[in-house]
């Protein structure tokens, strides 16, 4: 295990004059930490050296919002959600609808057992998207990381994608370097990221040495886009206009499993484990990591009495157009799953295709003045 | 701080040449002298507490810097940073105190007695006067990579320290995070309350972690002597009152200082001084005294004199907007204070503002008048 000289030295203060003031704090980290839980882990340190305090920094400086509970901490390597399980388990179980420590999760990218989801009214679903993230195996993540991690996670990444072909042939565009021109044609297709501003995100130390190792990799036609060293390792994502989310599910299955091939030829699999599934930065995006969305015209239905019941029960989630914490724009909305962890992708993509189907069902019967209640979903 | 020193073993896994930062759009101080050799050499090395050369120079790979301002671009995680990354940091000294050598002695004098005059500026031209330094406790981390324990343990010393303080120097302890509304709003009144660093330069360093735990205010009930508690350095004193009396601003400063001081020894713990860099402070630009005495002064025509730089320059001084650094001056008033922190002693340092705004005003007078100042040029100091 590796020297902590940081960590031996606040031993000599104690527990009690260690622990953060709390008071004013709503996050799930605030919500589960207790004294014994500090005394009992602040000891402690994963095999790169990643400690409590580095895991709960992000939810000690960022004391958080009255009606969004945020994290308030993230993993600096995959070993944290073992030797922190006595924080990390509580705040899991919390933010994942009560997932046990015990339970296992199943990943399914068999884009084949998604039933229906090319036949999305396009009059209705103007765009379809599923990102997700990955995490290499035997680099520590983002918040932990080196200059020459991250170097080395960007290079596996680089040789990965160049492999592909066919439709998923591309390019990728490192950060450090852009063009002018590059640039601004990223920010058009609306692909580019830029540095973190949010102190959710610099306070848990991901914006170290930017833009160093950082960059966009997408295909040709712009379907299929891979983003590095940003949150996470890697993010994924398919997407194109319109409503065929079986087309893109297809294509965000195929060039993830592709991907992955080529990691795991140089022996850098993807962190994952049976009982979380996808192991990545934040909590929140344990499981599948994915987001399945679309950018739906629900004029009618957003204003009905029953939309948010409606949405619970179709376990779906909306957001603006913006992204999240935006407005929707014209009656246009972002609807996509609410799960993470404890269903599998197609589950979750699935509970996408057929909540849209209904909902769009619902704003053509609220156009011509009829009633919707005999279509109220049962609680999935 | 969190995420550097944590594991400096496992980055030795990777060459130097892979963990040596981008430094190719850089302008800062770091970036001019880290070279790859020095680099490997020191990559290896930290600091009894866990300060790694990754600690030390975050801050300048996260700020590319500006290229008309040089910043620093590196910060000190406790005393034995200094002695262990000197190879990085004398030639940064050197080069930001003006050759300042491994071997220079630096001299403190905070005898108030030492200094002529600076009773007597004029104050019809000059409006305010000011002197503040900072001050490390030995024995604790620097904001930088201080635990919150520390940074407590820091405050409470503080707190009872400032307590003693009696007559002219007595007053109240303002905890940050325990602040009314009331207090805060008369705080900001005062032009005395200080908030979360918002600079990315600070906030890359690890500095403002935890906040605002640990950290406040205190000052006396005349509100002309001034403590922070833990924000970019462990204390910041400040002494300052309206008017042209520095001497009197310097004698408070130079008093209270040296009770706090005797307060903090009287607890166990020095303050943290060497004979070659005096002060030790988190950034290497404020090491030496760390004193920066300064005064608001009306000079609408010589600072339109084609010679104002060159003036400023022999007389060792520096300009500023009366918001502080980086910003304009209004109405022709000037914030003028000593350009020097290393080398010279607290009362050269305050003896050169004295001189050198005494001289300013003189020369206003005359372009005033509208005659020359060509004999009133100083030497170079």
């Amino acid at each position: 295990m590796a020297k902590n000289c940081h960590n031996d030295y606040k031993m000599k203060f104690t527990g009690d004059e260690e622990f953060p003031d709390l008071s004013l704090h709503n996050n799930h980290m605030a919500k589960v930490l207790t004294k014994d839980i500090y005394n009992k882990l602040r000891g402690k340190s994963t095999p790169s050296g990643v400690t409590l305090d580095d895991i709960i920094q992000t939810g000690v400086d960022n004391p958080g919002h009255p009606f969004i509970m945020t994290v308030g901490c993230v993993a600096g390597d995959e070993e944290s959600y073992e030797v922190f399980k006595d924080l990390l388990d509580p705040i899991i179980s919390d933010r994942h609808g009560g997932y046990k420590p015990t339970d296992k999760h199943s990943t399914d990218l068999n884009f084949e057992n998604l039933k229906g989801g090319d036949d999305l009214d396009p009059a209705y679903v103007l765009s379809s998207r599923v990102r997700t993230g990955r995490s290499i195996k035997g680099f520590t993540l983002p918040p932990h990381n080196s200059r020459g991690e991250r170097r080395g996670v960007e290079k596996l990444s680089i040789e990965a994608l160049a492999t592909l072909t066919g439709e998923f042939k591309g390019k990728y565009y490192p950060l450090n370097g852009m063009s002018d021109k590059e640039q601004d044609q990223l920010i058009n297709d609306h692909f580019l990221f830029d540095k973190p501003v949010s102190p959710l995100l610099t306070c848990a130390g991901m914006a170290r040495d930017w833009p160093d190792g950082r960059g966009i990799w997408h295909n040709e036609s712009k379907t299929f886009l891979v983003w590095v060293n940003e949150e996470d390792h890697l993010r994924v994502i398919a997407m194109q206009q319109g409503g065929n989310m079986k087309e893109v599910f297809r294509r965000f299955c195929t060039g993830l499993l592709k991907i992955e091939e080529t990691f795991k030829k140089h022996n850098h699999g993807f962190m994952w484990n049976e009982h979380l599934g996808y192991v990545l930065t934040c909590p929140s995006n344990l499981g599948t990591g994915l987001r399945g969305g679309v950018h739906v015209k629900l004029p009618k239905l957003s204003t009905h009495a029953k939309f948010e019941e409606i949405l619970t029960r179709l376990r779906l989630q909306k957001r603006g157009t913006g992204g999240v914490d935006t407005a929707s724009v014209g009656g246009v909305f972002d609807i996509s799953n609410a799960d993470r962890l404890g269903s599998s992708e197609v589950a979750q993509v699935q509970l996408v295709v057929d909540g849209v189907k209904l909902m769009v069902a619902m704003e053509k019967k609220l156009e011509k003045g009829e009633s919707i209640d005999d279509m109220m979903p049962a609680q999935k | 701080m969190p995420f550097g020193n944590t594991h400096n073993q496992l980055k030795m896994s990777y060459s130097a040449d892979q963990e040596f930062p981008d430094l190719s759009k850089h302008n800062n101080h770091m970036a001019k002298i880290l070279t790859p050799e020095m680099y490997a050499n020191l990559r290896d090395k930290e600091t009894p507490s866990g300060f790694t050369v990754d600690d030390v120079i975050q801050t300048g790979v996260d700020n590319p810097g500006h290229p008309f301002i040089m910043t620093v671009g590196c910060v000190a995680g406790d005393e034995e940073t200094y002695e262990v990354f000197k190879e990085l940091l004398d030639p940064v000294i050197e080069d930001r105190h003006g050759g300042y050598k491994p071997s220079d002695k630096h001299k403190t004098d905070i005898n108030p007695e030492n200094l002529q005059g600076g009773d007597d500026l004029d104050p019809n031209y000059v409006l305010s006067s000011r002197v503040r330094t900072g001050r490390s406790v030995r024995g604790f981390c620097l904001p930088p990579h201080c635990s919150r324990g520390e940074r407590r343990a820091i405050e409470d010393l503080s707190i009872q320290s400032l307590d003693i303080l009696d007559g002219d120097l007595k007053g109240t302890y303002y905890a940050l995070k325990n602040m009314t509304d009331d207090e805060q709003q008369q705080l900001i009144d005062d032009h005395f309350l200080f908030d979360k660093p918002v600079s990315p330069l600070l906030l890359s360093s690890g500095m403002a972690r935890d906040w605002p735990d640990g950290r406040g205010i205190w000052h006396n009930d005349n509100k002309t002597f001034l403590v922070w508690v833990n924000e970019e350095d462990h204390l910041r004193v400040i002494s300052m009152q309206k008017g042209g009396n520095m001497k009197e601003v310097f004698n408070r400063f130079c008093t209270g200082l040296t009770k706090i001081e005797s307060l903090f020894k009287d607890r166990g713990h020095e303050f943290m001084w060497n004979e070659h860099l005096g002060y030790v402070l988190t950034c290497p630009s404020n090491l030496g005294t760390g004193l920066r005495a300064g005064v608001h002064v009306k000079i609408p025509n010589v600072s339109k004199h084609e010679q104002f730089g060159e003036v400023l320059k022999r007389l060792r001084l520096q300009k500023r907007g009366t918001g502080g650094v980086d910003t304009a001056a209004v109405g022709g008033v000037f914030d003028i204070s000593n350009a020097d922190r290393l080398g010279f002693s607290e009362v050269e340092l305050v003896q050169m503002v004295v001189d050198g705004v005494r001289l300013l005003v003189d020369m206003e007078k005359r372009l005033e008048a509208g005659q020359a100042i060509d004999d009133l040029m100083p030497e170079q100091k």
